[in-house]
């Protein structure tokens, strides 16, 4: 079989992208919630929050170091595998991805080493306004990079001259029509993986009944700001999928699974799809549903992928079953807040064994809905690169062959896992290790001085020294 | 469109050309003691070495993605023709760089596997630095392009001449490495690193002498550049020459601060040399700075935010290192 360099290139762009995304969605989320812990600390002293922040602040140091790590990588991607396509759109893409560069430079050189390592050197309400610049400048990097990807999803604000993309106006194109709502969208998404983090190894302590006071202190709070982020992400959510309805409708086709265009269309419960015979089989739905959710009217006409050519379809079964397994996911977010609401009132939400346990298991989840919901909205933009106007066999490198893409497939996956599975293994170690005592801080080394995220962290490598 | 005041073109090639130079001379210190690992007198004074580059070696590294983002930004054509014609090399790099940046967090934290860390830091920094030494060959060599689209094969980045590049770059990282740990240290560890720079300076210059020699001969505009009448580039050689004597005797001098300065210079002159070879071809042998520049409004946009920025960041980074001025002690443990 012919290696089909088009193909790697997807598959290695699709795994480094999984991979990097993993880390800042939690790292945004994280930061926000370490500015809160620094602002009730600093407003009431209590040692409680200051053991807390310092905890998670070293959780924080190493993912943040791990997504630098595979950031870099991403950097060079659209270079080596998609040279045609960033020599198009370079006038555009080029800036504003180094825009988002430049804020990490800043953001690390500014503000990142007092968070990290200038708690005791600088006053306390400057440690705190420094917790509030991280969170915020994790937010500017991601408007970047949003911008970027939904730029590619609703190019504006460009014309396109000889092949190669110039803007005629900055603001519609950073702003373009997608751009909100996915940057909504992705912002809750960072909020609720953080919430959920926090709640499942807050709960992990619980079980293990080690500094309960404490982490029921961060349990509590985060089942709060889930019981309202959780729904609010089901709205905006909606909101996200009617714009790609406006825009991109063949995407919401094969979200939809729908092959025909009709009216009473309806919501596709379970199906698979099948798109050489382009139709479901076991097809379970509920009628007029989806024309309701799209249109408001269960009797409106929704876009079936019919519409368009066959080679212009997006991977259907892909799309369609990543965007139930998003969606399957978000749901369970919003019902295992609520019965967190349900237990509370009663007052036991944390010492109920099942529900600490099922919190265990729920930080894993937005980790996955995240990658299905990136999966949904990147997979079903094809065949387009930069939609309805450059397809991925456009933009790919034209010199890249199948052996060196797969040569570089294989030897990221290779260099990923055994540098992720240290990275993964350290950070349990991390949560093993759990908050500093209050002797602990007392104690802390003088020495450690700036200035790199990873030795933010203190826990120790092997188990058995950490005992000693 | 209104015609741009400003040649911006010229000014992000200073930008682009000094974001090299300060990632080669300071990450390539940092490199320089990953590729001298293996040969350190002991765990002591790899401790040493590791802890003297600690502090900010990934703010050094942080040139080299600003270096490849701004090169997107700025001359796209570049980006779009290195990145392919350099694919494997690249791949190398980035993973060399992945493993050593590891490394250099794991290692302090480990006991038991630390031998582990101790090779992945050795290994991903001599990958590292051969494939940035083959990167400068593959560009003194040119590109295979047609209509901006490299046509070329996947290893013609590999040739006897940018095996030499490499080889050459391992060497040169591996000097500016001594000659810091040279400043940074003292006692036995500073001895071993005084007996080590001679035979490294003596390597480099053997190499840069074959690559000068080498270039001309196969490029006549370089040779034209350079042997056409009496020209004032003639002084960055003689500059190099005087810095590596300033090495040789500073070495003698047992001179602390003076091998690592002169290093510095050597590699400055090498680089500018370098630059006046080909300017202004960007992609060689074909694509001047101008062909290969984006729209003026692009680069204007990026511009007045990189003029925010870095400011910040070069006081940032001279904070840092006056923070961390000084020798560092065996024993003293940057954790």
């Amino acid at each position: 079989m012919e290696l089909d360099p088009l193909i790697l290139s997807r598959i290695q762009f699709a795994f480094v992208v999984s991979f990097h995304a993993i880390f800042p969605v939690f790292t945004i989320g994280l930061a926000a919630y370490i500015a809160v812990l620094e602002g009730l600390a600093y407003k009431t002293g209590n040692a409680a929050w200051d053991r807390l922040s310092r905890f998670w602040i070293q959780v924080f140091a190493v993912v943040f170091g791990m997504g630098v790590v595979s950031g870099i990588v991403m950097s060079f991607q659209f270079g080596t595998n998609w040279s045609n396509f960033s020599q198009a759109t370079a006038n555009f893409l080029g800036p504003v991805l180094s825009y988002e560069v430049l804020t990490a430079f800043f953001l690390e050189a500014a503000f990142l080493g007092v968070l990290l390592f200038g708690r005791d050197k600088v006053p306390k309400g400057l440690h705190f306004f420094s917790a509030i610049m991280v969170a915020v400048g994790t937010f500017i990097s991601s408007f970047w990079i949003l911008s970027a990807s939904s730029w590619m999803h609703t190019p504006a604000g460009v014309e396109l001259r000889d092949g190669i993309y110039f803007v005629t106006s900055w603001s519609e194109a950073i702003f373009n029509p997608s751009f909100w709502p996915r940057f909504f969208h992705m912002a809750l998404a960072s909020f609720l993986t953080g919430g959920f983090v926090v709640c499942g190894v807050s709960a992990w302590f619980l079980l293990r009944k080690k500094d309960v006071e404490v982490h029921r202190r961060a349990l509590s709070m985060s089942l709060w700001l889930l019981l309202f982020m959780a729904p609010a992400q089901v709205l905006v959510g909606h909101a996200h999928g009617l714009n790609t309805a406006e825009h991109q409708p063949m995407k919401v086709a094969a979200m939809e699974g729908a092959w025909e265009t009709k009216t009473h269309a309806p919501l596709i419960l379970f199906a698979i799809p099948d798109q050489d015979a382009q139709t479901n089989h076991f097809e379970v739905s509920i009628p007029g549903l989806a024309s309701w959710f799209v249109t408001g009217d269960v009797a409106g006409e929704v876009a079936g992928l019919d519409q368009v050519p066959v080679e212009l379809q997006p991977p259907v079964a892909i799309v369609f079953w990543s965007f139930r397994v998003m969606v399957g996911l978000g749901m369970l977010m919003v019902l295992v807040a609520f019965i967190g609401l349900a237990l509370r009132y009663r007052g036991r939400y944390a010492e109920t064994h099942w529900y600490l346990q099922v919190l265990r298991g729920m930080a894993f989840t937005p980790f996955v809905a995240v990658l299905a919901g990136w999966f949904v909205t990147e997979v079903g933009r094809a065949p387009w690169l930069v939609y309805e106007q450059m397809t991925h066999a456009e933009g790919l490198t034209p010199s890249l062959t199948g052996g060196m893409a797969l040569f570089t497939l294989i030897g990221y996956v290779m260099v990923y896992a055994v540098v992720f599975a240290a990275g993964l293994y350290y950070l349990m170690r991390v949560l093993q290790t759990g908050a500093p005592t209050l002797e602990d801080i007392g104690h802390e080394d003088q020495k450690q001085r700036p200035k790199r995220p990873l030795s933010g962290a203190t826990a120790s490598w092997e188990q058995e020294e950490s005992k000693a | 469109m209104s015609e741009p005041v400003f040649d911006l073109t010229l000014i992000w090639a200073g930008i682009i050309a000094f974001g090299v130079i300060m990632y080669v001379l300071m990450d390539g210190f940092d490199l320089g003691q990953g590729i001298l690992f293996p040969f350190a007198p002991s765990e002591d004074a790899r401790d040493v070495m590791m802890n003297s580059v600690a502090p900010v070696w990934d703010g050094n590294e942080t040139w080299l993605i600003l270096g490849g983002a701004g090169l997107l930004a700025a001359f796209p054509l570049v980006y779009s023709v290195f990145l392919p014609a350099l694919y494997i090399g690249v791949f190398l790099l980035l993973a060399g760089l992945i493993f050593r940046g590891v490394a250099f967090e794991f290692r302090f934290k480990a006991k038991s596997s630390r031998y582990l860390w101790n090779w992945a830091f050795a290994g991903g920094s001599i990958v590292a630095s051969f494939a940035q030494g083959a990167v400068v060959g593959s560009y003194i060599q040119g590109f295979n392009v047609e209509n901006g689209v490299y046509v070329g094969g996947a290893l013609d980045w590999l040739t006897p001449f940018t095996l030499l590049t490499g080889v050459g770059l391992v060497i040169g990282y591996a000097l500016l490495g001594a000659t810091w740990l040279i400043m940074k240290s003292e006692g036995d560890i500073q001895q071993w690193a005084y007996r080590i720079t001679r035979p490294l300076l003596l390597g480099v210059m053997v190499i840069f002498l074959i690559i000068s020699v080498w270039t001309p001969w196969v490029d006549p505009f370089v040779a034209d550049r350079w042997f056409n009448g009496v020209s004032p580039i003639w002084l960055l050689p003689i500059l190099a020459l005087f810095c590596a004597w300033r090495i040789w005797v500073a070495v003698g001098q047992q001179r602390d601060g003076l091998p690592f300065v002169a290093t510095m210079g050597l590699f400055i002159c090498t680089y500018l040399g370098l630059l006046a070879s080909k300017f202004p071809y960007v992609v060689p042998p074909n694509y001047t700075l101008w062909d290969a520049a984006s729209a003026h409004e692009s680069q204007l946009f990026l511009l007045l935010g990189l003029l925010f920025v870095i400011p910040i960041v070069l006081i940032y980074t001279a904070w840092t290192y006056w923070v961390f001025r000084g020798k560092v002690k065996a024993g003293e443990g940057y954790h």
